[in-house]
């Protein structure tokens, strides 16, 4: 069980550091998928198989789906890797990485420090279930409400009658060369050239 | 619980360092799972479901969340035709 | 009917309060209606109180009406007093008649300005002050209505504000009437500090009874009194800020700069004359003073050609009259050539108005000509404001007041020949120079367009000071030529009739004669070169003594020059070295850094979000830190 938990744990650390490092968003969703199902594999090492199940079947099953599939809709193409490699320089990596080292290590610092809770001991399934029908009823109820209002915002959102002309575009003070689309040559452009983020 | 700082300063770093929305929402997923993890670890070492309970309203944000956020950039593309995070910056002071 | 006496000054004050908060929203017939109104008001209560006066007068001939407490700290009170005496009633006629006279005349001239409201709303505060000025039973109520007239002058005479030329000129006559109240307010100090208090008959009772004729305590309070009238009243060391003060509307000019603004320094002096006659030094200062400048002045008026610049030194020069009527000791002749100049000069001043106004704003008189017959308001106002100026015998006021003190530079208590002569020199002067304008302007070929004729508005105020020019006189006839005086009787509570000090067998028939040649002279000469050779005035103004001369007059005998030169420049000089302080310093910073702060907050806000979820997480470190280490 142990080794399984840490072989799993390395996997999905290795896995989400490829990720973070692709240039072409496919790829990064792949590694993003395995990222996920590594993260499930240790939710059964840990002994909460319904999690674990719930972890596939949702994240990796439909969100990450969701993902694919805006992403076919984008239509990104070589141009958006070559913007990629543009935008991932090295010294971005810089301050991010500081902060994320000193909060992992404070992170790490308050675990550590903290009142351990003992050994991980497996929850049965049929216990979480208990749980949601009785104490946790009225939460479940708000995240099905909740769900229901991203189903009607994602639905709104992504709706559209007709493109927005580019005349529309440019009255709205964006640079977003409308004219381009009209000429059907809708794959990703680079924006407007932007100084580097303040660092 | 640590294997969850980890994944969740990584998905941090990933949130900053990308500058395509949508690898910036796939480095919030990975943030929210961290979450979760860290969630399920602690109510097994309570030995209690309420961790595992946790993880499914997590979850279900998540799924809220990368719903509506995906339709955004959806919109924001058509609007500008560019992921560049940075390009959205209207809100300038 | 007394106990209405406190209406005559709150009727203009309402007046001034309405115009001023509500004035730019009324219409215009309103506010006419409010700001001529309101004088017309208060002149109705003050002939009612002077039928009131005459009929019945009050015990003591002094009606005092005390308001309120005005301040009473120490040993100190003043109240808000208002004393009602023939020398008051007199100045309050003349002030709310004529200016009642005025208003309806401003109502047509200032139709087409911006600030019609704001004219009215400063015009009505001016009457209120002026009459709180000569009904102040205290000389502090009195020092308050002096710098509200000031104030008002200054308002008036920058009126049109966009021209900056016209803010300098209010800046100089405040400025130079300041040093003259200044001097008052130490006087008024000095006064307290010896007599202990400031009611004015309280006052010069007490002065009458402590202080020696001559002593150094009364010469001095004389004397500071006399800086403050000076100052005012625009003599001779402070007379610059005049001429300038023609830069305000004409309808101001008539009011405040001919007929009773620059009255108040003879009005302080004659209400507190039992100072000055406690300080003869002084009191002969004062005559000294009004013989230099009636001259020096009329001389300035030969000058000129802005036909508002002669009748501001007329004034000055007639105001001189007056002063040298109440150095030599004759009270009640410089009040009678007060009132007669009022009427006389209030005229000029209107009828001026209407040549400029008619003629497209010119001023210049020798772009003027022939308006006898194309303007005949105009002329006969001229005429008869320019006779009474002049002193056209027996028919004009100005013939009668200005002989009184002519003979009484002679025969007064303080009286000499050098006295007389200047005197008589000043009516040949007065006399030419008043003929001067009239033919140059009146006579002679047509010149300039007539536009604006002038409406019932104009006319009508111009016609009854015209009358009142020519019929005032007779309150006040010399026993030769028929012995009425009723005018000096009437004043006589107030103000002691003349004490005639032995001449030497010049008579009064004698002086009248002369001053009749004077005039005659005068307008002799002003016929002969302004109307028939005029070429023979223009070669004697191009040749070089006359060039000379004639730019020394007309530039005031160069006392802008002087003043310029000694106290403007230096002072400025010193005020601009110090600028520079470093007073400025921690407010400027503040402000600074306040900018400062701004900018960097501001700097905060890129819009970006990648910063933003940067800051987040900058924000949860901060907290786990403090988590771990407090």
């Amino acid at each position: 069980m142990q080794a399984a938990f840490y072989l799993a744990g390395a996997v999905a650390v290795a896995s989400t550091v490829l990720m973070l490092t692709r240039l072409n968003v496919v790829h990064a969703l792949l590694f993003l998928v395995l990222s996920l199902i590594a993260v499930a594999v240790a939710f059964f090492a840990l002994g909460a198989p319904l999690v674990g199940a719930l972890e596939i079947i949702v994240y990796a099953g439909a969100i990450v789906v969701l993902f694919v599939f805006v992403v076919m809709m984008l239509n990104l193409g070589d141009e958006a890797s070559e913007q990629e490699r543009r935008w991932l320089a090295p010294g971005i990596w810089r301050l991010p990485l500081a902060l994320g080292a000193v909060l992992l290590a404070g992170a790490v610092a308050l675990v550590l420090g903290g009142s351990g809770a003992g050994v991980v001991q497996p929850v049965a399934p049929k216990e979480v279930a208990v749980s949601l029908f009785g104490p946790y009823a009225i939460g479940v109820e708000l995240a099905s409400m909740l769900l229901l209002a991203g189903l009607v915002g994602a639905y709104h959102l992504g709706w559209q009658r007709r493109a927005q002309r580019p005349e529309e575009e440019v009255r709205d003070g964006l640079d977003t060369g409308g004219a381009r689309v009209a000429a059907g040559r809708d794959t990703v452009r680079p924006g407007p050239r932007r100084p580097p983020r303040a660092a | 619980m640590l294997l969850a700082a980890t994944l969740f300063a990584l998905g941090l770093v990933g949130l900053l360092v990308r500058r395509d929305v949508v690898f910036m929402l796939m480095s919030l997923e990975v943030m929210l799972n961290a979450a979760g993890l860290a969630f399920v670890a602690a109510g097994g070492g309570w030995g209690q479901p309420d961790g595992q309970v946790m993880f499914l309203f997590v979850l279900s944000v998540a799924a809220a969340e990368v719903a509506v956020g995906l339709a955004l950039v959806l919109r924001l593309y058509k609007r500008t035709l560019s992921l560049d995070a940075d390009a959205a910056s209207r809100l300038r002071g | 009917m007394y106990d209405l006496l406190w209406l005559v000054p709150a009727l203009p004050a309402l007046g001034f309060l309405a115009l001023a908060l509500a004035g730019p929203r009324l219409p215009r017939a309103a506010v006419a209606v409010i700001g001529a109104g309101s004088v017309g008001a208060s002149a109705a209560v003050t002939l009612g109180l002077a039928g009131a006066f005459l009929a019945s007068p009050p015990p003591g001939h002094a009606f005092t009406q005390r308001l309120w407490t005005w301040m009473a700290a120490g040993g100190f009170q003043a109240d808000f007093t208002l004393r009602l005496d023939p020398l008051s009633l007199l100045m309050l006629v003349v002030i709310t008649f004529v200016g009642f006279l005025i208003h309806v005349y401003s109502v047509e001239f200032m139709w087409d300005d911006d600030g019609f409201a704001r004219f009215f709303a400063y015009m009505n505060l001016f009457v209120a002050s002026m009459a709180t000025l000569v009904l102040g039973a205290n000389l502090l109520l009195l020092y308050l209505g002096w710098e509200g007239v000031g104030l008002c002058s200054y308002l008036l005479i920058g009126f049109w504000y966009k021209d900056p030329a016209n803010g300098r000129a209010g800046r100089k006559a405040f400025v130079v009437t300041r040093v003259g109240d200044t001097a008052m307010a130490i006087g008024l100090l000095l006064l307290f500090r010896e007599l202990g208090t400031l009611d004015i008959a309280e006052l010069l009772r007490r002065a009458a009874a402590t202080w020696e004729p001559g002593s150094t305590m009364a010469i001095a309070a004389a004397a500071l009194l006399l800086g403050g009238a000076l100052g005012k009243s625009a003599q001779l060391p402070l007379q610059v800020w005049l001429p300038d003060a023609m830069a305000g509307p004409t309808p101001t000019s008539a009011l405040i700069h001919a007929a009773t603004m620059v009255t108040a320094g003879v009005y302080l002096i004659a209400r507190t004359h039992v100072l000055f006659e406690l300080a003869p030094a002084v009191q002969l200062a004062v005559a000294c003073v009004g013989a230099a400048t009636l001259l020096l002045a009329g001389c300035s008026a030969l000058a000129q050609r802005d036909i508002k610049r002669i009748l501001a030194y007329s004034t000055v020069s007639q105001i001189g009259y007056m002063f040298l009527a109440l150095g030599v000791g004759a009270w009640t002749a410089a009040m009678f050539h007060f009132m007669t100049h009022a009427f006389f000069k209030a005229l000029l001043f209107l009828a001026a108005g209407i040549v400029i106004e008619a003629l497209h704003h010119e001023h210049d008189i020798f772009r003027m000509g022939g308006l006898r017959r194309r303007l005949p308001i105009a002329f006969w106002a001229f005429a008869a404001g320019g006779a009474a100026l002049a002193g056209l015998p027996l028919v004009s006021s100005g013939f009668y007041s200005k002989d009184a003190i002519v003979w009484a530079a002679y025969a007064g208590p303080l009286g000499n020949g050098v006295f007389w002569a200047l005197a008589a020199l000043g009516v040949l002067v007065t006399s030419l120079y008043t003929f001067r304008l009239i033919f140059v302007v009146f006579f002679g070929e047509p010149r300039g367009e007539i536009g604006h004729r002038p409406g019932w508005a104009m006319s009508v105020p111009v016609a009854i000071l015209a009358v009142l020019s020519v019929v005032a006189g007779f309150l006040n006839v010399p026993p030769t030529l028929g012995g009425i005086h009723l005018f000096d009787d009437f004043l006589a509570p107030v103000l002691p009739a003349m004490a005639h000090h032995e001449g030497g067998g010049f008579t009064e028939a004698a002086s009248q004669v002369l001053t009749a040649l004077a005039f005659g002279l005068g307008l002799a000469a002003a016929w002969v070169l302004f109307l028939r050779r005029r070429d023979a005035a223009a070669r004697i103004a191009a040749s070089p003594p006359g060039h000379a001369v004639g730019r020394l007059w007309r530039e005031g005998w160069g006392f802008d020059w002087l003043y310029e030169r000694v106290l403007v420049r230096p002072i400025t000089a010193l005020a601009s070295a110090g600028r520079g302080d470093f007073v400025d310093g921690p407010f400027e910073a503040a402000g600074r850094a306040a900018f400062a702060l701004h900018v960097a907050a501001s700097a905060t806000q890129t819009g970006r979000l990648r910063w933003y979820a940067a800051g987040l997480a900058g924000g949860s470190l901060a907290a786990v830190a403090i988590a771990l280490f407090l």
